[in-house]
């Protein structure tokens, strides 16, 4: 039997103000515990929360990057629940009316565009964080985080496989750090995803019993884990079972999800418009003035990057992946970089030195106008492909300009015709069996007088020049 | 409508007696039903009321200002360490 897969994610980001949703309280990741809370934060009574028009504002522009339609007439509600890390007893978000409703993002799966609808964005705030790791038969609660703003992302159940999910997830990303609303940092939890997880038989209208699968804490675990829960219940199923409807917790160290084993009435929300917060009205002015702080979106850039810079697609892709990236890609070009040679130094070694260390783009040393200074090294002859490696390698880790190191490494590229004829007839002059075996026909041995020249001139000889003068040498000669 | 108060009793963390929500049942009852003397307004053309106030966009600018001092927020609470609120194990 063939299943089909239905995936819905609820993304949660951890908005980029300087302070709470509600408060004054500053919202930087990372203070000493319990250092960043008052009275309206730690609900003590009588106090009175008032809304942040950054967050306000931001959750309207990430509607608007996402194709929604903004409420002109939003609320705020109370959530009902009880929990060590949520002081007042309830958290404030909207239910009714929330902020954005009705967009969508495109991805892109095996070369086939596909829209994910957005059911709605809302805006909540954050509850603080429980320890419970060496606290023996207590649990810590630190409540700094309480009170930052979130906005939850909710999308329709619209991807059909693991895949999609993680492209739509890379995708919000990506959007959300060009914004500039949400740093994306799923590791610290700035950006949180639990996908709804139901399968199907093929060809069966009715939707299967879904599980949310929660703790998803790593971008890379997105895939990984969505896959689990989708074959775990495909396998519930074959075997005669019924899936239940449940919260599940992805435990990466084991790669499987486990159930929570949560009670059912936790479930009892209760609710209820905020009677400390008015409503909430944006009028068609403000939204578009909003608008004109867009910027370029991802899809938009990829499409520019191709049509512009003749760039392939995959190469776009990659490069529009990040904010940062591709201005780092733009400013190589502008100073004077051919584009999809820009492209290939970035994707292969650059992007793999970054990796290595684990180092964003921003931190870079590199400068981009380094790289288009050291290419136009290659293309003037002054190095040849292969030292420019080693001169990247070396921008890499210095930040000094390419010109600098070719001169203090003395890595010019040796173009002087006498100098490497001197070291091709040495080399000929020394491997007679091999020339022998040349002129009678075995014209791979080629490779091996090129390697023995460049040995020679330390790699530095023109690799043209070598080719043309070992031909002539060897031919001639006959 | 019947309101199951047992139910939210235990949301709401209270431990109420059989006399008192007997009690309580009763009583709601009754709340209830003056409650649906609404019912017999016609509402048609009202747009629904969520605050009495007429107050909208009520914002503040994402300016920063002084947090409390920890030991002050800390001593309010039943059981705290230096740095953190102490709490019975929530997770096993």
């Amino acid at each position: 039997m063939k299943f089909e897969t239905i995936i819905g994610l609820e993304v949660h980001a951890q908005m980029l103000t300087n302070t709470k949703i509600f408060c004054g309280c500053s919202s930087l990741f990372g203070a000493e515990p319990n250092t960043q809370t008052c009275q309206v934060c730690t609900g003590m009574p009588g106090v009175l929360p008032v809304l942040n028009k950054k967050a306000l504002e931001y959750a309207i522009m990430t509607g608007l990057a996402m194709g929604c339609t903004i409420s002109s007439h939003s609320r705020f509600a109370r959530k009902n629940y009880f929990y060590p890390d949520l002081p007042k007893g309830y958290q404030i978000s909207q239910y009714e009316l929330p902020i954005c409703e009705q967009g969508h993002i495109e991805i892109s799966v095996d070369g086939e565009v596909r829209k994910i609808g957005i059911t709605r964005i809302h805006m909540e705030e954050d509850a603080g964080k429980n320890i419970h790791e060496g606290t023996g038969k207590y649990s810590l609660v630190d409540l700094n985080r309480t009170g930052v703003p979130l906005m939850e992302i909710v999308s329709e159940p619209d991807m059909r496989s693991p895949k999609e999910a993680a492209e739509y997830m890379k995708k919000l990303r990506a959007i959300l750090r060009y914004l500039d609303v949400c740093d994306g940092n799923m590791e610290q939890g700035s950006l949180r995803c639990d996908a709804n997880v139901s399968v199907r038989p093929a060809g069966q209208k009715a939707l299967g019993i879904r599980t949310e699968v929660k703790n998803i804490n790593s971008f890379k675990f997105v895939e990984k884990a969505i896959d689990y829960e989708r074959k775990r219940q495909i396998d519930v199923i074959k075997t005669g079972g019924q899936v239940q409807q449940e919260t599940r917790l992805w435990n990466s160290a084991k790669a499987v999800t486990e159930s929570m084993r949560s009670k059912e009435e936790a479930h009892d929300y209760r609710y209820f418009p905020e009677p400390d917060l008015g409503p909430i009205m944006v009028g068609r002015e403000w939204i578009e003035e909003i608008r004109t702080r867009l910027p370029e979106l991802p899809d938009a850039k990829r499409e520019r990057f191709v049509s512009a810079y003749g760039l392939p697609e995959q190469d776009a892709d990659i490069l529009i992946g990040d904010r940062p990236v591709a201005a780092w890609f733009e400013r190589s070009v502008a100073a004077g970089g051919q584009p999809k040679a820009v492209s290939n130094w970035m994707m292969v070694e650059l992007m793999r030195l970054l990796n290595e260390e684990n180092r964003s783009i921003e931190t870079c040393l590199l400068r981009p106008e380094q790289l288009a200074g050291m290419l136009t090294l290659i293309d003037n002859g002054t190095i040849s492909g292969k030292i420019a490696k080693k001169v990247f390698a070396e921008m890499y880790k210095t930040g000094k300009d390419a010109e600098a190191i070719v001169k203090d490494k003395g890595l010019v590229q040796i173009s002087d015709q006498s100098a490497i004829e001197k070291a091709v007839e040495d080399v000929i002059a020394h491997n007679p069996n091999e020339v022998e075996r040349f002129r009678a026909g075995e014209e791979k041995l080629i490779g091996f007088f090129v390697g023995q020249v460049m040995k020679k001139t330390k790699g530095k000889a023109n690799p043209t020049i070598v080719n043309e003068l070992l031909k002539k040498k060897l031919i001639d000669v006959i | 409508m019947k309101i199951p108060i047992a139910h939210f009793a235990k949301l709401a963390r209270l431990s109420l007696t059989e006399e008192e929500l007997a009690l309580f049942n009763e009583q709601i009852d009754k709340i209830l039903d003056y409650m649906n003397k609404l019912n017999e307004l016609d509402t048609v053309d009202v747009e629904p009321t969520s605050h009495v106030i007429s107050l909208s966009n009520v914002i503040r600018e994402d300016i920063s200002v002084p947090c409390l001092e920890r030991k002050a927020v800390l001593s309010n609470a039943p059981d705290h360490t230096e740095s953190f609120y102490r709490v019975p194990r929530i997770i096993e």
